[in-house]
């Protein structure tokens, strides 16, 4: 068993030495990607360009204006004195929001009624749309918040007409909210299933295309020996990954990691077993290298879609709930941003963890049956 | 041959099937210790899948077979440490010297320790690869790929060699040095059975297994081959326009068989009188008739024969 698995390491071992561009290849990629991630990735929503229509003219309605740019997140492009002008902004895209205060909006305010204020927005991209509407209710509730305070001092006794509520948001491990910290651990997991898959499926059709497969196969080697040796070296790839792609993370990124390495290193490990199983799998599936290529591209998006990644799970539709429960990188997900910022261990995370061994041990064993049929 | 030791391969009623297409069809074979069988056949014949399925790569559809005394079917592993095999396909890796690969195999193969070095080195030595040996396979020509690919066969020293199409794309002089390779191991008590398509090299064989369409057509050595009743005579016929007369003779009666070999022609007539009437016939079909004389069959008269045969007896069958 040993002296066939050595072989196979080392013949690995020096076709990797004598790939000069390897290196490159299994690095430099990975390190762009994660730097675009880092940098690009983010809901922030800065500078929307707008437009304004004050139609009031008060001081009131100014206030509110210099309200929004004050914040940075609006960048007031055109002053407009009518509302065609809105409409062309908007149309030609010039602006992405408009506020329009109409007349009268200062004189409604001080008599205690609702004030009329219209933000038309670009729904064309509905996430900036979305994220720049929250800003606006943000801004309106502090703007109206400080105008009451004005109205009724504090000392009058007169109480308002209605109850203020003022909700306090704190959210845990992420204080800032920091897109970083939500994508960083995230472009792990997917960056090394990628990784992973590819380079595992792609290394066994390269053999099968090559001839060397069936020179080997007919020899007494066991299969298992042959997908062990084959595995190994991709199994401590993927390691290095996760270590190169968290150390980007913590030291360039400034992502804190309060959990425990060890259980980071045994939940990618747990998770690797799944990436190996799958691009095995999808090795025994393809007689070729662009055959390979398709079914990786094939499986890697729904597989990226379906993680909790970037969309949430809860809000998917009930079947493709499910299917989450068969990827492995929705556990993995789970574990490294539990690792990196709750800091929780084992005790915790002890049903993602089960659920990869399972998954990992399900893809590996039925990819080595598929191996032995794909032979023939 | 004649000795008690029991034969290398066994083959009964061996078939793959592929889906519908029946790739190999109820062969029987049966090669003694020490013998080299060439397998000779058109493209297509079946020659790659019988070798596949002796080599437990493939799993026969029907029959059974039996290498080195063990079971196909039931013993794979037993068979596959007791067999050497090079595939049509040069595989050996690239990217790797003569030596890396040289041990490479000798390590699946578990080739011990401390005999390893030696026998890389006699594998080096019969492959003429000296002062070669830390090249990369992907720079060497031809000839030396293939011989150094008999070497990672045979480095764990199997009784049984099978060799699918090893010279096919290597010039003459490496073919000729091949076969000497072959024949050095077959001295040794190595068993070989080699595909080909160069009707020269099924010369060097001890015996010739014909195949064509899944079935074994005929099995003998050279002289047994070319002495075979072939169901009538056999003319050379030289100095005449090759496909004028070819259309023509075909159309001739008597005549079983016109083939084209460089710029004569073999014609197999069924009697003596039939050959005397051949000059007039093509001068009534306006071709300028050449010397015409008897000939002994070569092998490929008779490959060509038996194969035509059994196809005729196909459709009649068939009708």
């Amino acid at each position: 068993m040993f002296e066939r698995l050595r072989a196979m390491l080392m013949k690995e071992f020096l076709e990797l030495r004598r790939d000069r561009w390897a290196i490159f290849r299994l690095v430099v990629p990975l390190l762009i990607q994660v730097i675009v991630y880092g940098y690009a990735a983010t809901f922030t929503v800065n500078r929307v360009s707008t437009a304004v229509l004050d139609l009031d003219r008060s001081q009131a309605s100014r206030s509110l204006v210099s309200h929004f740019v004050a914040t940075g997140r609006f960048d007031v492009v055109d002053v407009a004195d009518r509302q065609e002008q809105i409409t062309r902004d908007i149309d030609s895209g010039k602006a992405a929001l408009a506020i329009i205060i109409h007349a009268g909006f200062a004189q409604y305010l001080y008599d205690g009624k609702t004030a009329p204020l219209l933000v038309v927005v670009d729904g064309t991209n509905s996430n900036t749309a979305l994220i720049a509407l929250g800003y606006v209710g943000q801004i309106v509730a502090q703007f109206q918040a400080e105008e009451m305070a004005k109205a009724w001092p504090a000392q009058s006794g007169a109480a308002p007409a209605t109850v203020a509520v003022s909700l306090q948001e704190r959210p845990w491990f992420n204080p800032g909210l920091e897109d970083r910290w939500f994508f960083i651990p995230g472009v792990l997991g997917t960056l090394t299933l990628v990784q992973v898959i590819n380079l595992t499926s792609f290394a066994v059709v390269r053999e099968r295309e090559m001839g060397t497969l069936e020179q080997i196969m007919v020899s007494p080697i066991r299969p298992i020996e042959f997908i062990l040796g084959k595995t190994l070296p991709f199994f401590l790839i993927g390691l290095a990954d996760v270590v190169l792609v968290m150390g980007l993370g913590v030291w360039w990124f400034d992502v804190p990691f309060v959990g425990s390495p060890l259980v980071m290193l045994l939940g990618s490990s747990l998770f690797l077993l799944g990436a190996l199983g799958l691009g095995l799998l999808v090795s025994t599936f393809s007689r070729t290298q662009q055959q390979a290529f398709a079914l990786n591209f094939f499986l890697i998006n729904p597989i990226f879609i379906l993680s909790g990644f970037a969309f949430p799970i809860a809000a998917m539709p009930r079947v493709l709930q499910w299917t989450t429960f068969l990827n492995p990188l929705r556990y993995f997900l789970v574990v490294v941003r539990a690792v990196f910022l709750k800091g929780v261990g084992v005790a915790f995370l002890w049903p993602e963890f089960a659920a990869m061994t399972a998954l990992g041990a399900g893809l590996l064993a039925l990819s080595v049956l598929r191996f032995h049929k794909s032979l023939d | 041959m004649t000795g008690n030791a029991p034969p290398a391969v066994v083959a009964e009623g061996l078939t793959k099937r592929f889906g519908a297409f029946t790739a190999v069809d109820g062969l029987d074979l049966t090669i003694a210790t020490g013998e080299v069988v060439g397998f000779i056949g058109p493209n297509g014949a079946g020659k790659s899948t019988t070798i596949r399925m002796l080599c437990g790569l493939l799993r026969p559809s029907a029959g059974r077979a039996s290498v080195a005394g063990f079971d196909v079917g039931r013993q794979p592993e037993a068979v596959r440490a007791h067999i050497g095999y090079m595939s049509q396909k040069f595989s050996l890796y690239g990217d790797l010297t003569c030596r890396e690969n040289l041990r490479f195999f000798g390590g699946i193969y578990r080739v011990p320790r401390p005999v390893m070095e030696e026998r890389i080195r006699f594998a080096i030595a019969m492959a003429g690869l000296e002062g070669r040996e830390d090249r990369l396979v992907s720079t060497l020509a031809g000839g030396w790929k293939q011989r150094l690919a008999l070497g990672c066969a045979i480095l764990h020293r199997p009784p049984v060699l099978f060799l699918d199409e090893p010279t096919s794309g290597v010039e003459p002089e490496a073919r000729r040095r091949f076969w000497d390779l072959i024949h050095t191991l077959a001295a040794g008590g190595v068993t070989i059975l080699v595909s080909t398509h160069y009707m020269d090299e099924a010369e060097y064989c001890n015996r010739i297994a014909l195949i064509d369409a899944g079935r074994l057509v005929a099995m003998g050595s050279p002289g047994e081959l070319r002495g075979l009743d072939l169901g009538g005579a056999l003319f050379e016929l030289g100095g005449v326009a090759a496909g004028a007369a070819l259309a023509a003779l075909r159309e001739m009666p008597g005549v079983i068989e016109a083939a084209i070999f460089g710029d004569r022609l073999h014609v197999l007539v069924r009697d003596a009188a039939t050959a005397e009437r051949m000059g007039p016939f093509l001068k009534r079909r306006a071709v300028e008739p050449g010397a015409l004389r008897p000939i002994a069959p070569s092998l490929e008269d008779v490959f060509v024969r038996l194969v035509a045969r059994r196809s005729e007896e196909e459709e009649g069958g068939g009708a």
